[in-house]
């Protein structure tokens, strides 16, 4: 056999070369003249295992394979905001122009646009002495975003030169005497290979909540930012449009979208409304904080794999810049039947389900890059970055592998219902299954932001709906009618809790999105409302009288206040404290 | 003059060894000289340093390992496609099965296609009018949509598929679609009755049929859909036509899948089907859509019957989490002699909410397909629970959902095979369901709509 690298083999997208001798593991590799793009997953002697990330129909034997001894790594820079990437950071505008509109093999394109000129601001002067991770000046690449130009990582010296103007993101900005008087050239832009976590400083307790405008996660199951949480469930129950949701009302500053093996249609729905949609903070073009990846479930299954690699990669990049950054992954569970579909090609002995044994520890591994972190750098900037979970068991069946080792990490668990889907109750998240972890740490922040009561109205609300399940329970055995009055009168009131609070439409236009005040506010009239009738029916007032209160027809139509009325709240409140006078 | 080789070492149900190979490349076709004279066609499945492994598309009874000769054709499977196309019957391997001449190609296609670059995509808005009240009204399909017909044995799919194909149109539009119909293993008589179905229509000129029947090669079955669906995609965006594709019945493309995997020994997944059964199925059904700036659109339609009627089976499962909903038909409503028996709680059209309202359908759409679901749903709980309690022990508002539930059946999704509701009339149907519950019951319908409907 030959010296220079070459297939002897071809399975689906396993390829294996000889004459590999001296490559590394997870080093990236052309295959054939087409230049497909593939990846090291095993070594045997001098032979490579590659996972190629393109169709590989047409490949064979004795065809060339060329080594670029570089691990699969990512561009970071100014041009990131916006763009729409497939799973190694191709970008899929820039593909659709150079090979129409349907992806063909071996296409090169730079995944940041080389020639687009930035206006450079610099922060540091000549003669500083600076670290890595240290801000050396800003680029103001969206309206809503300063690009912080890092000084890259294992790089500290002093500032020689350093320019302002405008550049492209390889011309150089800076340069930087090492100690071992090394001079260093810095420009716009780095690169970071995709699995190696990027460095912080120091790493902190979560204790801020991230708002999402849901009802049923900000104020039952709160998410923390710089927290993880999972949102499991059967197909048809909504998962996705959560997480939409997430990506557009998340008061995150930074936003990427993984679209791990998903629909097309559902990455063109984002692609088309995000740049119409508006953020509720500034008014600009949601667009302009987001970055996609999108890998759709007929893409080649190895970059499947490697995308939200990708994904996570970008965001912990724009941590590091100091911003609170979202991640949303979906799903999981398509990233993990890449793993498992290559594992097989790879013939490794199988786990659970047909699973890699390693499946456990890459999924912690991944969510354990989310966190609340003080940045490299010597201005201690916190940055924090939430990573968000879709999970797609088979048949919604929460013993599944992927679920049960997701479980174990994550913070948060968003527990999706077939049944409550069915009936149209969306977000189909149930509230006796679900459950956050972050309920304790960002008490405080509530407390001293929203109201001093709202923790507890929270626990009052868990309370009732935890109570209505059993007494539904003892109700289905000896008909609702005899079930004292207090009892049937928290059945309604729970009722009201799911029917007028945590039922939201996603495509109401108001309904979309409620903010912490008025999910406060919203839950403290409903209990205002069990509180006064509880005392009422002490008092000695007729059950069938309560509730037909008309007032309870203003309750159900809380959800359409709009945010800029608040004040109308304070309206329905007198109203009620009347009803019952 | 392509070489031939006398090299084949071992054959293993479809799967056929052969040794000392030269420049075999992988997933290429194949041809097979049995030592009868017969040839066969396979495809490359795996290729090593001089050993190629090759999937014989119809079966390998009568193969020799001696005196068998193989020629590697160089070429992947294609089709080769035209306008002529339009009105033609093949088989499942892509040849004529109508006794007319083989097409003029204008060009050769890989028939597995390229994947659609997600920036390309438009996303699909336009409602498409099937006149079957239970998906229009409730589940509603736009045209780019892949949603599929999760059925049972004995149910009739059949028949609903044919009359969504009959009736489909997109409102406003005297468009029609064109039909490309994939027949995976199903048997004769129902193929037949698709096929005067839409002679009798008329739609046959308009339509594009590959055939495989129950008993002809399964393993050609593997290429029918992805046939069918370079047809579609040639005419949706090459020929600016709006394509509705039926794949029938997918179960029967998935146990062929198995079958493979079996023997190719490889380590099974859920229920023996191959690990890689989800991408594989999304490298199918991800093929419909829509394409900005071009004019045509591909619309999925894939059916397939439930084992034991069971939504967890892995074909099933893995489908819904590809496709954009699903139509789920029920034994029950079949067995109460309602039909189309449109099991309406667990079915889900993904796509319905840019499609309706206002412009599109109408403006109340939305709303009232939120509360038709949530009173239904409300009425089938009171149906248990009267099941348990006795219906004298229901209160009085679940009564009236029990009736409300009762009448949706009978009025809503009842209808004839040939009977065309347009959606205005759907939806009145709707409302005059809906005024049998106390107004302030209906809380997913705005005011607006409230008083200028109820």
């Amino acid at each position: 056999m030959s010296q220079h690298p070459e297939i002897i083999k071809v399975s689906g997208p396993l390829v294996v070369a000889c004459g590999c001798a001296g490559s590394k593991m997870f080093d990236v590799v052309r295959v054939s003249e087409k230049r497909l793009i593939g990846e090291i997953v095993e070594l045997k002697d001098d032979l490579a295992y590659i996972q190629v990330y393109e169709e590989t129909t047409g490949i064979g034997p004795q065809e060339p394979v060329y080594l670029t001894n570089e691990p699969l790594s990512v561009d970071l820079g100014p041009g990131l905001i916006s763009s729409i990437y497939d799973g190694i950071q191709r970008p899929l505008d820039v593909i659709r122009s150079l090979s129409g509109d349907f992806i063909s093999r071996g296409i090169e394109a730079p995944a940041l646009d080389q020639n687009k000129v930035w206006y450079f601001k610099p922060q540091v002067k000549i003669g500083q002495i600076v670290s890595s991770g240290d801000i050396l000046g800003i680029v103001q690449e969206t309206p809503l975003i300063k690009h912080k130009i890092m000084l890259p990582v294992g790089i500290q010296g002093e500032i020689i030169e350093i320019k302002e103007g405008e550049f492209r993101i390889k011309d150089v900005i800076a340069k930087i005497k090492t100690k071992d008087n090394q001079i260093k050239e810095i420009n716009l832009c780095q690169r970071w290979p995709v699995r190696r976590p990027r460095p912080i400083k120091e790493r902190l307790i979560p204790d801020e909540p991230l708002t999402t405008g849901q009802r049923v996660i900000d104020s039952l199951f709160p998410i923390a930012k710089g927290g993880t949480a999972c949102i499991p469930g059967p197909f048809g129950s909504g998962k996705t449009v959560v997480l939409h949701e997430f990506a557009k009302w998340a008061d995150a500053e930074v936003i990427v979208y993984c679209a791990c093996g998903e629909r097309g249609n559902e990455t063109a729905d984002l692609l088309l409304s995000f740049p119409e949609l508006k953020d509720p903070k500034t008014g600009r073009p949601l667009m302009e904080r987001t970055i996609i990846v999108a890998n759709t479930s007929n893409m080649p299954v190895a970059a499947r794999e490697a995308s939200i690699y990708t994904a996570v990669t970008i965001a912990e990049y724009f941590r590091d810049m100091g911003y609170s950054v979202g991640l949303m992954a979906d799903s999981t569970s398509r990233w993990a039947e890449a793993l498992r579909e290559i594992s097989g090609r790879l013939e490794e002995m199988p786990g659970e389900e047909g699973y890699p044994a390693y499946l456990s520890s890459r999924l912690a591994e991944f969510y354990e890059r989310a966190g609340k972190a003080i940045c490299l750098g010597s201005d201690r900037r916190e940055g924090a970055l939430s990573i968000m979970g879709a999970v797609s068991p088979p048949g919604g069946d929460l013993s599944d592998p992927v679920v049960q080792a997701t479980l174990r990490v994550v913070k948060v668990f968003w527990s999706l219902d077939d049944k409550l889907a069915n009936a149209r109750h969306f977000p189909a998240i149930n509230w006796l299954l679900s459950y956050s972890l972050y309920q304790e740490n960002i008490q405080a922040y509530l407390k001293e932001n929203i109201a001093l009561e709202f923790p507890d109205l929270r626990k009052e609300a868990m309370r009732l709906l935890e109570e209505e399940a059993r007494l539904l329970e003892i109700g289905h055995l000896v008909g609702i009618e005899s079930l004292s009055f207090d009892d049937r009168l928290i059945l309604e009131v729970a009722k009201s809790i799911r029917e007028d609070f945590l039922h939201q439409n996603a495509f109401h236009e108001i309904d979309t999105y409620t903010s912490l005040v008025k999910q406060y506010r919203m839950l403290k009239i409903i209990l205002e409302f069990y509180n006064l009738g509880k005392a009422s029916l002490k008092a000695g007032m007729d059950f069938e009288k309560i509730i037909k209160l008309p007032i309870r027809g203003k309750i159900s139509r809380l959800k359409y206040i709009k945010e800029d009325n608040l004040i109308e709240f304070d309206k329905v409140e007198k109203e009620l404290k009347e009803s019952y006078a | 003059m392509l070489k031939e080789y006398l090299t084949v070492s071992s054959v293993s149900g479809p799967l056929v060894m052969v040794e000392k190979t030269e420049n075999v490349k992988y997933a290429e076709l194949v041809e097979v000289e049995f030592s009868n004279g017969e040839v066969r066609r396979g495809k490359v499945l795996e290729v090593s340093y001089d050993k190629a492994l090759v999937q014989m598309f119809e079966g390998t009874i009568g193969l020799d390992v001696l005196g068998s000769k193989v020629r590697f054709l160089g070429r992947t499977q294609e089709l080769g496609v035209s306008a002529d196309l339009l009105g033609r019957i093949f088989d499942g391997g892509g040849r004529p099965r109508d006794n007319a001449p083989e097409i003029i190609p204008k060009k050769r296609l890989d028939i597995n296609g390229n994947p659609i670059n997600p920036s390309a995509r438009d996303y699909p808005l336009e409602f498409i009018q099937t006149g079957i009240s239970a998906i229009d009204g409730m589940n509603p399909l736009v045209r780019g949509q892949k949603l599929p017909i999760f059925s049972g044995s004995g149910l009739p799919h059949a028949r609903l598929t044919a009359q969504i194909a009959r009736q489909a149109k997109v409102l406003g539009r005297e468009e029609e679609f064109a039909v490309v119909f994939g027949a995976l293993g199903i048997t004769f008589e129902e193929a037949d009755f698709f096929i005067s179905d839409l002679r009798n229509t008329g739609a046959i000129e308009r339509s594009v049929l590959f055939i495989n029947l129950a008993n002809e090669p399964a393993i050609e079955r593997i290429s029918t859909p992805r046939l069918a669906l370079t047809c579609a995609e040639y005419l949706a965006f090459d020929l600016g036509m709006h394509v509705l594709v039926i794949l029938i019945d997918m179960t029967f493309y998935c146990e062929s899948l198995r079958e493979i995997s079996a023997s190719r020994k490889e380590i099974p997944g859920r229920r023996g089907y191959p690990g890689y059964l989800y991408t594989d199925l999304a490298t199918l059904y991800e093929r419909a859509g829509r394409i900005k700036g071009k004019t045509g659109s591909i619309t999925l339609l894939p059916v397939l019957t439930m084992p034991e009627d069971d939504k967890t089976h892995p074909i099933p499962d893995l489908t819904g989490y590809i496709t954009e909903g699903q139509i789920i038909l029920s034994r029950e409503l079949h067995l109460k002699g309602i039909y189309p028996p449109v099991d309406v709680l667990p079915s889900l059209s993904r796509l319905k909410d840019k499609g309706i309202g206002s412009g599109r359908t109408r403006e109340d759409h939305a709303d009232v397909l939120n509360q038709l679901f949530a009173c239904y749903a409300k009425g089938k709980e009171a149906r248990e629970l009267a099941v348990i309690l006795g219906e004298a022990s229901l209160s009085d508002l679940d009564r009236l959902y029990l009736k409300f539930a009762d009448n949706f059946e009978d009025k809503f999704v009842r209808q004839s095979e040939s009977e065309e509701r347009s959606i205005s009339k759907t939806l009145d149907l709707g409302w005059e369901l809906l005024r049998m519950i106390p107004r302030e019951e209906l809380k997913r319908i705005r005011e607006e709509y409230l008083n200028k409907y109820y």
